[in-house]
């Protein structure tokens, strides 16, 4: 441990920590453009100097660390000016148009310019040029705006192992994007939009289309409904400066009635239904390998999350039979309200306008799909995500934590717990195995609470291993079975995972992988600025979401025996297979050109 | 035979990767191998032939720890540049994506990614050779060859570069053809230059540095 003093106040911080996170257990706020949780410290932006006795320059806090005796002063006027001067140069150059940004209402370059009293630029020069790449559904890159402070570079490398964007050429002709300085989808980019989520600027931000919806529900010929992710409910109140963590899942509901939509429904629905065909596509790979001997593909991947389907089709092709193939709830839903639920209100696909509200920008990209046309036409119109959310019900003039609890509609809006917690990382995990161990033993999923701890919280790569005892005979081939199972998020982690069991150092029978760190409650499309400690409150919201529902396993949903019942017949079946299943295909590393 | 890291000004050129001068003894074995069969430089060759012989090379240069800049060099020295095919195959090799791979070639004005000319003209514009006047001789220059920096004549003869300070101010304005050094070069005297190496092979004969 260090003994030093900030600002005069003594304290005593662990010799490998930085001045930037001594001064945050100090209480002290050290600005920063650059520094992300979890990621090297770069020093690339220089907003964080401080003032330490003995040294000639003000260093970087975020990438200097403590010493004994170290004397730091965050706030002397040397310190004030130079990063005043910093932003100065920051502002000189950036192309921002700030009246018109998307990011206007909380750009923390403006926010900090305001904040540390920067009232005029001295500076005149070249300033970058704007140029703006549409070139994936999912994000928007406007290279006019970015200020090199590397976040988005250090996400995409670091945490989700995928590298798109660099900074190429150098100097002020740098350009902080994929090779070449080409558009976005020339590279094997996933489109998670983690990038977005901690651009401080609007240099990156996902696609928005709440124009396309407004034009929707203002036509009178079109019957739109709307589904909601589990994920939004635990993190939409943070658009409107409630405590993360803070279930809105009743206030959402009725917001989406005053914004317009015919039917509100929710993608728990659809949740529920993934794990009937999951569950059932789990077991019958078992069944084939176990008893017929037949060479099948496992372990099997989960299927939910469409950045983990890109990046399985560009960096692990040859794991692609090992992918369920099952649609993401999302999809499932999609394809359903224009054939299910169009019928049952006596509209064509082509009528219907299907909406998703989603913690991701993924999944703009998974909507957009050749294949996800199973209703005939595009089986969802538009994917909103949480952010776009709380524009549009700013828009609408929707103050969403006044309003009063609502339900949501009926056919597609039931769902239990085990659909909640699909947006936890394990939650897909538990969800399944509430159902399959119950399918196969006639009991209920040992452990308390229907709780299987060893896979939640935010341990890159979590293991658990189930042993099946007291099988019912059509499941007697599992008896004594041990079934080995891993759940990863953040594709760093699931890159890390897949190279294990490629080397063969591990092998499990069902894996979960989620894009993004924490799962979809850290989706690339939350609100900002999402570190762990959000991630928490945010999971430990939905873990009591799933806990006080009545219901708290997906075979029990009864709008989804009733789909079963009335339209579908039984899980596999043939329309299943139509509707809510689908296939991949490997992808280019590099778009030739 | 010429290839880019037998280049004598490698250690005195800060335009060029730093890892050169520090792993230039380490490298010297392969690269005088790949300058062997880098008379693409010259005589172009089947650029199938050279990513084969490229791929052989590679396994080596992952290894090393900070392998990827003395790979790209000598890739460039095989090929005259820095095909794209060549950099994927290098991104693949050693697991890094192709936009870190590319960040990388397009920080150092060394590489370059268009094919180049049989003789590399860089033109200094540092502080020295700039205030003696570097900025003319870059215009005759662009005058004689009939090209902007970063180009290639048509007959493949000449590509021009401008660089900043290649360690040689006692010399200003100093120009680097190929790796001779022409030294307190004026604009009168750059097509007499150029034409030695329109006549000769290789014009190794005229570097005056």
């Amino acid at each position: 441990m260090a003994t030093l003093t900030i600002n005069d106040i003594l304290l005593t911080a662990p010799e490998s920590s930085t001045i930037l996170e001594a001064a945050a257990r100090a209480g002290v706020r050290i600005p920063t453009l650059c520094n992300v949780e979890g990621c090297d410290a770069l020093g690339a932006c220089r907003v964080c100097l401080v003032e330490v006795a003995g040294a000639r320059n003000l260093p970087a806090a975020c990438s200097t660390p403590v010493r004994d005796g170290m004397v730091v002063h965050t706030n002397s006027p040397r310190v004030r000016k130079a990063r005043k001067q910093t932003l100065e140069l920051l502002l000189s150059e950036h192309n921002g148009d700030c009246q018109t940004c998307i990011r206007s209402r909380d750009c923390e370059l403006r926010e900090l310019s305001a904040e540390l009293g920067v009232t005029s630029v001295r500076y005149q020069g070249e300033k970058t040029s704007a140029r703006i790449d549409l070139s994936t559904p999912a994000l928007m890159r406007d290279i006019g705006k970015c200020i090199k402070c590397r976040r988005c570079v250090q996400v995409c490398s670091e945490i989700q192992g995928v590298g798109a964007l660099h900074p190429q050429s150098r100097g002020f002709d740098t350009v902080i994007g994929p090779a070449f300085m080409m558009d976005l989808d020339t590279v094997a980019c996933v489109q998670c939009g983690q990038c977005s989520a901690v651009c401080p600027v609007g240099a990156i931000t996902e696609r928005d289309y709440i124009e396309d919806v407004w034009k929707a529900i203002a036509d009178p010929e079109r019957f739109v409904v709307v589904q909601t992710a589990p994920a939004i409910r635990a993190a939409l109140g943070e658009e409107f400066g409630m405590e993360p963590g803070t279930l809105v899942t009743g206030r959402m509901c009725a917001a989406l009635r005053r914004v317009g939509f015919d039917r509100v429904f929710d993608t728990n629905f659809s949740a529920d239904l993934t794990i009937m065909e999951e569950g059932t596509e789990l077991l019958t790979r078992l069944k084939s390998a176990l008893v017929g001997g037949e060479s099948v593909a496992l372990p099997m991947f989960t299927s939910c999350s469409p950045g983990w389907i890109s990046f399985t089709e560009y960096y692990y092709p040859e794991y692609l039979p090992n992918l369920s193939t099952c649609k993401s709830p999302q999809q499932m839903f999609g394809a359903l309200a224009k054939t299910y639920y169009a019928k049952s209100v006596n509209k064509k696909p082509e009528e219907m306008t299907v909406v998703s509200i989603m913690p991701c920008t993924a999944k703009k990209a998974e909507s957009q799909r050749p294949e996800m046309n199973s209703s005939g036409v595009r089986d969802v119109d538009y994917v909103l995500t949480t952010r776009e959310l709380g524009r549009m019900l700013r828009q609408a003039g929707i103050d969403l934590p006044s309003l009063e609890d609502e339900g949501m509609d009926s056919l597609m809006g039931s769902s239990t717990g085990a659909a909640d917690i699909f947006a936890n990382t394990g939650g897909v995990m538990v969800a399944a195995l509430r159902t399959a161990y119950e399918i196969v033993t006639g009991r209920e999923l040992p452990g308390e609470n229907l709780r299987v701890e060893p896979v939640e919280g935010l341990a890159g790569v979590k293991e658990a291993s189930i042993t099946i005892t007291g099988a019912n005979e059509e499941w007697s081939f599992l008896e004594g079975v041990t079934l080995n199972v891993a759940v990863a998020h953040g594709l760093g982690n699931a890159r890390r995972l897949m190279d294990s069991i490629k080397r063969g150092d591990a092998s499990y029978h069902f894996v979960e992988v989620m894009t993004c760190p924490g799962g979809c409650i850290g989706g690339g499309g939350q609100p900002r600025y999402t570190d762990d400690s959000v991630r928490l409150k945010r999971i430990e919201a939905i873990y009591r979401e799933d806990q006080g529902k009545p219901l708290r396993k997906s075979h029990l949903n009864p709008e989804v025996q009733k789909i079963y019942n009335d339209f579908l017949g039984k899980p596999l079946g043939e329309r299943s297979h139509h509707l809510l299943h689908t296939h991949y295909a490997q992808r280019d590393l590099v778009k030739s050109n | 035979m010429n290839t880019a890291l037998n280049h004598t000004s490698m250690k005195v050129n800060p335009d060029m990767p730093v890892a050169v001068a520090e792993g230039s003894g380490d490298l010297e074995s392969p690269t005088h191998e790949a300058g062997e069969m880098a008379c693409s430089h010259h005589e172009p060759a089947d650029e199938s032939i050279l990513l084969e012989q490229l791929d052989d090379l590679l396994p080596e240069y992952v290894q090393k720890p900070g392998g990827l800049i003395p790979a790209l060099q000598v890739c460039q020295s095989m090929f005259g540049y820095l095909p794209q095919e060549a950099l994927k195959r290098i991104s693949e090799a050693f697991g890094k994506s192709y936009s870190e791979v590319t960040g990388v070639v397009s920080f150092y004005s060394f590489f370059s990614v268009v094919p180049r000319g049989k003789h590399l003209i860089r033109v200094c514009l540092g502080t020295a050779c700039y205030v003696r006047g570097g900025k003319e001789v870059l215009q005759a220059l662009k005058k004689d060859t009939g090209i902007d920096v970063g180009e290639t004549t048509e007959d493949r003869l000449f590509s021009l570069d401008a660089g900043r300070c290649f360690g040689a101010c006692g010399l200003a304005p100093a120009v680097l053809v190929d790796e001779n050094m022409h030294k307190r070069v004026n604009a009168s005297k750059t097509a007499s230059i150029l034409e030695n190496y329109r006549t000769s092979e290789g014009g190794k004969s005229h570097g005056d540095g």
